[in-house]
């Protein structure tokens, strides 16, 4: 072999690696995933984005609880090697950690030790124009993962290896399309939305064949001629219309519905897409077998303020005005906290409220739940308009969760925030952002005098009483909520990089701990050998630090400085 | 809609709605362009190819002799020239273009390019030697995610205007081969030596430095 032959073979040999990369070896004695166990999944484990279909956000551990949090303690971290902002859950099946990142990787650890056993490395494309580097999570399916990734594909992987097992595109990253969530996995069908209102793309959910791949239905969140709902739209404004449905929904396995959230309408001006626009900002009810929908509800009509309602509402059974009431609870990013009536046939509007302050909605018709918008506070094309919550609404795509034990929501909400733009028509070219504004003319601003910005809320859905409240005074609250039986509350979210657990009941602070950096993700609870673990993933960035950058900028005292850098943190009690 | 309300459930929350945008605080400019990148949101917009029309080495990257035509606005397609880049910025968006065969090379927004003039007695050595009278060239491809670098505004760390990406706020100093300021970004942003022939711009060499966004550790 000459040298040019030996450095070619090199070459490709090491592109094969760094693709695939298997580190430290294999894992041995994979559990498969069934339906079986995701339907009613084992205490121990957290398999699912929220650990289970209904999306409540709930661990039943209670080793870990309000007298002895004070002692717990970091038994090891992982650094990603990735800055920017880690947004998935540690997934955990029987002593298997699986984490994805930014830059679309997957480590998998060893749970109790935090030993690596491999590690995925997707190789992005170099033009790659990545608005949101961030991944929330992988699916698991028997013994495969699932992985949607950045420019727009979902790849299988092998649990035990890390070797991609079926790679398939979903549409052009070219065009403005762009996946960051993870996948649903219901009965071996990868159900995986898309990104990319902000580029004017047509939104969709679509499934997956978890054996091999191919493309089983594709339901377009905007409907097109002929389809139900089409006449909610006017002229050609359906065909890049938003809608985008880029967070995983959730799943009613006694009905066999999905229940998935659509975002904006697009671009923001409502003025640039009259009519109702169904079905942009709206949950969504599919049957996961066929795409097909069977009903939606639209949390607001006509969006005009980027309020995405992506976040899927936690299905909850509620006992409410004297009758049992399956519901969907959803706090918005509309600033109402909405409780609906989930039936096989419909979605029923039972009631909403600010959950904090706007000006925006008047109030919400009491039958047909349409909130009724104070003109004066609708951005238009052709004139400045201010608008409070802000354009990240108040609370964003972190999760709320829902404890069984106190049956109280924990909502990662943000108070004292407006903005404002004014509209403009521009025209589309595909792969460019298509907003309908100057973004020179876009803002954030805190109100005069405030005293805090974040809050952890705690609300009875049943009531619509607020039953406790913790605010932090200098910082926005970006991060995902987590419950558990021990009548605890984890969250991060603030700029401090502290990690937070509260008394459910009271919202006593019970213990914090300084991390790495900020906290985005969302926490998570397992149990390996009788030993209850709290996971999370420690990485600030995306839209925690543009909050933040914005906040800076108010000069209201808040540190400039949050480090970037991932972290995966795993915490027990001390021994 | 007569039957309107907030009270159709006995929510006891005193977070009633108000009008309040009103008297919120004012910010700066560069504030507004910070805060301007909601969860769907970001500002930079960087001008991308149709699909259809790229020719025979439209995707290649800037090779010497190419002339720099304007990407964007009223002149998209023109040569630039020295005459039409105003002291001090902001810095103008262009392609290359192959002068034999007239393609554009604009099928991979890799190519795109920021062209600015600035006070050569503001430059750095490094900088000032591969300046043309002033003029500088660097890849608008930020070099952390791969957005567009589109602002010239003032810095978050100092008083000079920087070139900014909107979309995770890296600044970069022109004046200082484009160093990095501010923001997440790993490395500088890739220059492009320039030559100037009868008042046109034209490339005098390969990119110096990578041009994209970071990959994974």
């Amino acid at each position: 072999m000459t040298r040019k032959q030996w450095l070619l073979s090199g070459f490709v040999a090491f592109t094969c690696l760094a693709s695939t990369a298997a580190v430290s070896g294999p894992v041995e004695n994979y559990a498969p995933v069934t339906a079986q166990r995701l339907e009613n999944p084992e205490p121990s484990n957290w398999m699912l984005y929220r650990r289970t279909y209904d999306g409540q956000g709930y661990s039943p551990l209670d080793q870990i609880n309000t007298s002895n949090v004070k002692n717990l303690t970091p038994v090891w971290t992982f650094a990603t090697g990735v800055v920017e902002g880690h947004e998935a859950p540690p997934i955990v099946n029987n002593g298997v950690m699986f984490v994805a990142t930014p830059m679309g990787q997957v480590i998998a650890l060893n749970a109790k030790t935090g030993d690596e056993y491999w590690r995925y490395k997707r190789q992005l494309p170099d033009d790659l124009f990545q608005l949101h580097p961030t991944s929330r999570g992988v699916g698991l399916w028997e013994d495969k993962l699932y992985l949607a990734t950045t420019d727009d594909h979902v790849v299988a992987l092998d649990a035990k290896t890390g070797k991609v097992v079926w790679d398939t595109k979903v549409q052009d990253y070219k065009k403005g399309q762009y996946m960051t969530l993870m996948p649903l996995i219901v009965d071996g069908k990868v159900i995986v939305g898309g990104s990319g209102g902000e580029f004017g793309v047509r939104g969709y959910v679509a499934a997956y064949d978890a054996k091999d791949g191919k493309e089983l239905w594709r339901t377009y969140t905007i409907p097109g001629e002929g389809e139900p709902g089409h006449d909610t739209w006017q002229g050609e404004d359906w065909k890049n219309g938003g809608g985008s449905a880029w967070m995983t929904g959730n799943y009613d396995k006694d009905t066999k519905t999905i229940y998935w959230g659509v975002g904006n309408a697009a671009p923001w001006p409502g003025e640039m897409h009259p009519g109702d626009n169904l079905y942009t900002s709206s949950v969504l009810a599919l049957d996961p077998n066929t795409g097909k929908i069977k009903t939606y509800h639209q949390y607001h009509q006509n969006d005009s303020w980027d309020w995405d309602e992506v976040e899927a509402p936690m299905l909850i059974d509620l006992q409410r005005d004297g009758r049992n009431i399956k519901s969907l609870v959803h706090p918005g990013r509309d600033a109402i906290f909405w409780i609906l009536e989930r039936t096989p046939t419909k979605i029923n509007y039972v009631a909403g409220w600010p959950f904090v302050s706007t000006d925006v909605w008047k109030g919400i018709d009491a039958e047909s739940g349409r909130p009724i918008v104070d003109p004066a506070h609708k951005p238009m094309v052709g004139k400045r308009v201010e608008f409070c919550p802000s354009l990240w609404g108040g609370k964003d795509w972190p999760s709320a969760a829902y404890s069984q034990k106190t049956g109280l929501v924990y909502v990662p909400a943000n108070e004292n925030f407006c903005g404002g733009f004014t509209g403009e028509k521009v025209p589309l070219k595909p792969g460019e952002l298509w907003l309908g504004t100057k973004p020179e003319d876009i803002g954030l601003k805190t109100k005069p005098g405030a005293d805090h910005f974040g809050e952890l809320q705690a609300w009875d859905p049943v009531t619509g009483k607020k039953m406790w409240q913790h605010n932090f005074p200098k910082s926005q609250l970006f991060g995902s909520v987590t419950a558990t039986a021990g009548d605890l509350v984890f969250v991060g979210g603030t700029n401090d990089r502290n990690f937070r657990a509260f008394n459910a009941k009271s919202g006593e602070l019970l213990w914090e701990q300084k991390t790495n950096s900020g906290i985005m993700g969302m926490p998570v609870s397992y149990e390996i050998d009788g030993t209850q673990y709290i996971a999370i993933q420690s990485g600030w960035g995306v839209d925690a630090q543009r909050i933040q950058d914005a906040l800076v900028t108010n000069n209201i005292g808040i540190e400039a400085n949050v480090p970037q850098g991932g972290v995966i943190w795993v915490f027990a009690l001390k021994k | 809609m007569s039957r309107a309300s907030f009270n159709t459930s006995s929510s006891s929350s005193d977070n009633t709605a108000e009008s309040e945008a009103d008297a919120c605080t004012e910010q700066t400019r560069r504030a507004l362009l910070m805060s301007a990148l909601a969860t769907t949101a970001c500002l930079a917009c960087s001008t991308q190819v149709h699909a259809g029309e790229d020719g025979p080495g439209s995707d290649e990257r800037p090779q010497k002799g190419d002339l720099l035509v304007f990407s964007e606005g009223d002149q998209e397609g023109k040569p630039v020239t020295a005459a039409d880049l105003s002291a001090g910025g902001p810095p103008v968006h262009a392609w290359p273009k192959d002068p034999k065969t007239s393609v554009v090379r604009s099928a991979s927004r890799l190519n795109e390019i920021l062209i600015i003039r600035l006070d050569p007695a503001e430059l750095d050595e490094q900088t000032k030697a591969r300046a043309v009278d002033g003029i500088l060239a660097y890849s608008a491809i930020c070099s952390h995610a791969g957005c567009p670098v589109t602002a010239w505004v003032k810095s978050d760390v100092g008083d000079k205007e920087v070139l900014k990406c909107m979309c995770h706020n890296s600044e970069y100093d022109p004046r200082a081969a484009a160093q990095v300021v501010f923001g997440p970004a790993p490395r500088r942003l890739a220059a492009l030596p320039l030559a100037l022939a009868d008042g046109s711009l034209t490339v005098a060499g390969n990119f110096v430095g990578k041009v994209g966004g970071a990959q994974p550790g």
